[in-house]
C-alpha cells in the first residue's frame, strides 16, 4: 500500500517559462545595471541628467531655434542666438582655403577617388580587390597632380599655399597616416633589430623626436632650415609639414608598435625560427600580424592625435580650418563670432575622428580570434 | 604691438645664437624683387582692420595694403604679391631669414627691434598706445578713478607690465584678472568677469565693435603706452629700406597734397603745384634716384589710395571699428603724422 513512490513531479504541477521580470531586461534592466546600480550612480546619474537638462535646451536654442542663417555680415545678425549667414559666403574657404574657386572641382574629384583608393584596405570582399590595390599605389600621384596641376599642362598649375582649410586637414593627415604607419614598423623593428648601428639609430631618432613638441619641429622646419639652405632653394610647405608631422607621428607609432612586439610570447618567435623562416619571413606571416592586431587602439590613437595636431600649421603661416575660421573672424564684417565658427571646425574634427575610433573598434572585433 | 614682444625677441636672439650667424643682408633686395616679379610681404594670420580675408579669400586690411602700394611701386601691379602669414614668434626670423622682403605686421618700433635684432624700421603708420574700455554703470570716466577695479589681461605681454606701471604710477589698486589669448579676454570681459579690459586701443575699437550693446561701454581716455606701429625691412640694404620708407612716406604726403587713388590719373599728366610734380614723377627725378620707374608714387597711391583712404577704409569711422584719426591724423590736423618733404 504505502510503496514509496519514485519521486516525480507532474510537467503540469511546473511553473511555466516566464519572461524575466521587466527589472532584469530591456531598458528598465539596462537603466537599473548600467546607471542607477547604487546610491553612488544614481547620483551621478542625476547630477549628469541635470547638466544635460540645462545645457542642451539653451544649446539647441543658441544654434538652432533662435539663430539668423542669413545676410550678408554680422550686422544682419539680429536675433540672439547664433550668426550662421557667414556659412553661405564662406563655406568655399572653410573647405578648400585659398584655392581657385574655379579649380575646386580637383580637390573634389580627388576626395571622391579617395574612397575607392581606401575602399580595398579598409573593407573586406570590395569587387575588384586586386585591381583597386593597384589604384591606391597610384592614388597619391594622382591626388597630387590634381591639387597642384603643372606637369603635363592639362591642369591650370596651383601652387600649395594656395591649399587651405579642411582640405589642407585632410591632405597633411592623410599622408601623414599613410607614411607614419610603415616608418614606425620600421622604427619599430629597428629598434629591436641586433645590429647595433640600426638599433643606435632607431633609438636616437625616436627619442630625439618625441623629446620635443611637434610645434618645435615646425618652427625648425620653417625657421632654421631657410638660414641654412641657400636662398634659392625654396622647400615646398606643405611638404615640409607632411615630413615633419610623420616624423612625429612615427616616433609614436614606433613605439606603440613595440609595445605590440613585446607582447608576443617568445615562443612564437622561436617557433617561427624553428619552422625555418628567416628575419623578414617570420616578422611578415608570425610576429607582425599579431602584434599589429594588439596595437589597433594605439595605432589609431596616434592617428587620431596626428589629425588633430594638423592644426598647428597656422604657426608655421599655412591656413588649415581652424586658421581660415580666425581669420574669418578678424574680418570687421564678421568680428566675434569665435563660438559659431569654432563649434563648426569642431563638428569636422569630431566626424572624422569619431569614425576613425569607430572603425578600429569594428576592426579589433573581427579580428579578434584568440580571445574568445 | 607689443604683444609677445619679449617671446619674439627671445626666439630670434635664440636662433641667431645657436645659429652663429647675423641676419644675412640680401645686398640687392630690389633686383631681387624685381627679377621675380613678387613682393613677399609678411602680414598677421588674422588682426581686425590690420590683415583678414574677405569673402573671395582675398587678404586685405590696413598692413595689406601698404604691402600692395608697394609691390604697385615697385612692380607696378598691386597683386604680384606673395602673402606670408606670420606669427607673433616667427615675424622676425622670417625676416631675418629673407623669407620676407618686407615685414608689415602691426610691429611695434622699439630700441632692440631695431638695433640688436638687425631691422630697421622705415616709418610709423600707426600710432598706436594701450587703453582701457569698460561699462559706462561703472560711473567712472577715467582710467585714473580705477581704484580697486578688476582688470582682463593677457599674460606674458608687455601689455601686462605696462598696466602694473599704469597702477603703480597713479598710486591706485587693482586686481588683475589673467587670461591666455585676446578672444578669451574679449569673452571674459563681456561675461562681466572683470570691470575693465585693457589692450591697444585699435584692439579695442575691434572689441568694442562686437559688443550688442556697444553703446554701454566706452573706451577711456587715457592711453598708458607708446606702440608706433610700422613696416620694417632687414637692416643692411639701404636702397630697399629707401624704398620701402618713401612708399610709406609717398602715401601720407599724398593725403597732405590732395592726391587720391581717384584724381592721380589727373594730377600725373602735370600740375602747378612743383611737390605734386615731383611726387607722381612729371619733373625731377626722384624715380631714378630710388631705382624705380617714373611712375612709381601713381601706380602706389592708385592701389589703395592714400593715407587717409586707407585709413578710413579699413579702420575709420565708416568701418564696423569706428576708430577715430586722432594722433594718426596729419601734423596739420592736430594729429602726428608728418612725413618729410619729396625733394
Amino acid at each position: 500500500m504505502d510503496q514509496p513512490q519514485p519521486f516525480h513531479r507532474n510537467p503540469a504541477d511546473m511553473l511555466p517559462e516566464r519572461a524575466p521580470p521587466i527589472t532584469a531586461t530591456g531598458p528598465i534592466g539596462w537603466l537599473r545595471a548600467n546607471l542607477f546600480s547604487n546610491w553612488v550612480n544614481t547620483l551621478l546619474t542625476l547630477v549628469a541628467l541635470y547638466i544635460l537638462w540645462l545645457a542642451i535646451p539653451s544649446f539647441i536654442d543658441w544654434a538652432f531655434l533662435s539663430a539668423d542663417i542669413t545676410g550678408e555680415d554680422r550686422f544682419a545678425c539680429t536675433s540672439d542666438g547664433a550668426c550662421w549667414a557667414w556659412l553661405d559666403q564662406r563655406i568655399g574657404q572653410f573647405l578648400y582655403g585659398f584655392y581657385p574657386s574655379d579649380q575646386t572641382w580637383r580637390i573634389n574629384v580627388a576626395v571622391v577617388l579617395l574612397i575607392p583608393a581606401l575602399a580595398p584596405w579598409l573593407i573586406d570582399n570590395v569587387p575588384g580587390q586586386r585591381w583597386l590595390r593597384w589604384f591606391s599605389v597610384v592614388y597619391p600621384i594622382l591626388a597630387t597632380w590634381l591639387l597642384v596641376g603643372g606637369w603635363f599642362g592639362i591642369l591650370e598649375e596651383v601652387t600649395t599655399d594656395n591649399l587651405g582649410g579642411f582640405a589642407l586637414n585632410l591632405t597633411v593627415g592623410l599622408a601623414g597616416i599613410v607614411l607614419s604607419l610603415p616608418v614606425g614598423i620600421i622604427l619599430a623593428l629597428g629598434r629591436q633589430s641586433r645590429l647595433p648601428l640600426i638599433r643606435w639609430f632607431s633609438i636616437g631618432f625616436i627619442e630625439a623626436v618625441r623629446g620635443v613638441p611637434l610645434i618645435t619641429l615646425l618652427f625648425v622646419s620653417n625657421i632654421i632650415l631657410p638660414i641654412f639652405l641657400p636662398p634659392d632653394v625654396a622647400l615646398d610647405s606643405v611638404i615640409r609639414v607632411i615630413v615633419m608631422v610623420t616624423a612625429f607621428a612615427s616616433a609614436y607609432m614606433a613605439e606603440v608598435i613595440r609595445g605590440g612586439l613585446q607582447a608576443i610570447p617568445k615562443g612564437q618567435y622561436e617557433a617561427a625560427s624553428a619552422m625555418g623562416l628567416g628575419y623578414w619571413q617570420s616578422m611578415r606571416l608570425i610576429i607582425l600580424p599579431q602584434a599589429l592586431k594588439i596595437s589597433i587602439p594605439g595605432i589609431v590613437n596616434t592617428f587620431i592625435g596626428l589629425f588633430k595636431d594638423t592644426t598647428l600649421v597656422i604657426v608655421i603661416g599655412l591656413f588649415d580650418i581652424l586658421g581660415i575660421a580666425n581669420a574669418m573672424v578678424s574680418n570687421p564684417d564678421w568680428l566675434g563670432l569665435s563660438s559659431e565658427t569654432y563649434v563648426f571646425v569642431a563638428l569636422f574634427f569630431f566626424v572624422v575622428c569619431f569614425s576613425m575610433s569607430r572603425y578600429s573598434m569594428r576592426l579589433e572585433r573581427k579580428l579578434d580570434t584568440d580571445r574568445r | 604691438m607689443s604683444i609677445k614682444t619679449l617671446t619674439g625677441m627671445a626666439a630670434v636672439a635664440g636662433v641667431l645664437t645657436v645659429v652663429g650667424v647675423s641676419a644675412p643682408a640680401h645686398a640687392a633686395t630690389l633686383d631681387d624683387i624685381k627679377s621675380a616679379g613678387e613682393l613677399k610681404c609678411g602680414i598677421n594670420t588674422g588682426l581686425p582692420g590690420f590683415a583678414f580675408t574677405d569673402d573671395k579669400g582675398n587678404w586685405t586690411g590696413f598692413d595689406v595694403a601698404y604691402c600692395r602700394a608697394l609691390a604697385a611701386a615697385v612692380l607696378g601691379d598691386p597683386d604680384k604679391v606673395k602673402w606670408v602669414n606670420l606669427t607673433g614668434k616667427n615675424r622676425f626670423p622670417a625676416l631675418a631669414s629673407g623669407e620676407i622682403d618686407v615685414l608689415s605686421r602691426n610691429t611695434t618700433w622699439t630700441f632692440s627691434r631695431d638695433v640688436d635684432l638687425g631691422f630697421t624700421f622705415v616709418g610709423v603708420n600707426y600710432y598706436d598706445g594701450q587703453g582701457f574700455i569698460g561699462r559706462k554703470a561703472l560711473g567712472v570716466s577715467s582710467a585714473k578713478e580705477l581704484d580697486g577695479a578688476s582688470v582682463c589681461i593677457q599674460t606674458g605681454t608687455t601689455t601686462e607690465l605696462n598696466l602694473a606701471d599704469f597702477f603703480r604710477i597713479n598710486n591706485i589698486s587693482y586686481e588683475p584678472v589673467p587670461i591666455e589669448t585676446n578672444e578669451e579676454a574679449r569673452k571674459a570681459y563681456e561675461a562681466e568677469r572683470c570691470d575693465v579690459y585693457t589692450t591697444d586701443a585699435s584692439g579695442l575699437a575691434a572689441t568694442r565693435s562686437t559688443f550688442p550693446d556697444a553703446d554701454a561701454h566706452m573706451v577711456f581716455p587715457e592711453i598708458v603706452s607708446k606702440e608706433p606701429l610700422g613696416p620694417l625691412v632687414r637692416q643692411g640694404d639701404d636702397q630697399w629700406a629707401d624704398v620701402a620708407r618713401w612708399v610709406l612716406n609717398a602715401l601720407i604726403n599724398a593725403e597732405e597734397l590732395g592726391i587720391t587713388q581717384a584724381n592721380v590719373d589727373e594730377l600725373a599728366k602735370g600740375t602747378e603745384n612743383p611737390e605734386i610734380n615731383r611726387i607722381l614723377g612729371s619733373e625731377g627725378s626722384l624715380a631714378e634716384m630710388l631705382g624705380l620707374e617714373k611712375d612709381w608714387a601713381v601706380n602706389a597711391i592708385k592701389a589703395e589710395g592714400n593715407y587717409a583712404e586707407i585709413f578710413e577704409r579699413y579702420l575709420g569711422k565708416n568701418t564696423p571699428l569706428g576708430i577715430e584719426r586722432g594722433l594718426n591724423a596729419l601734423w596739420k590736423d592736430g594729429g602726428i603724422l608728418y612725413a618729410p618733404p619729396m625733394r
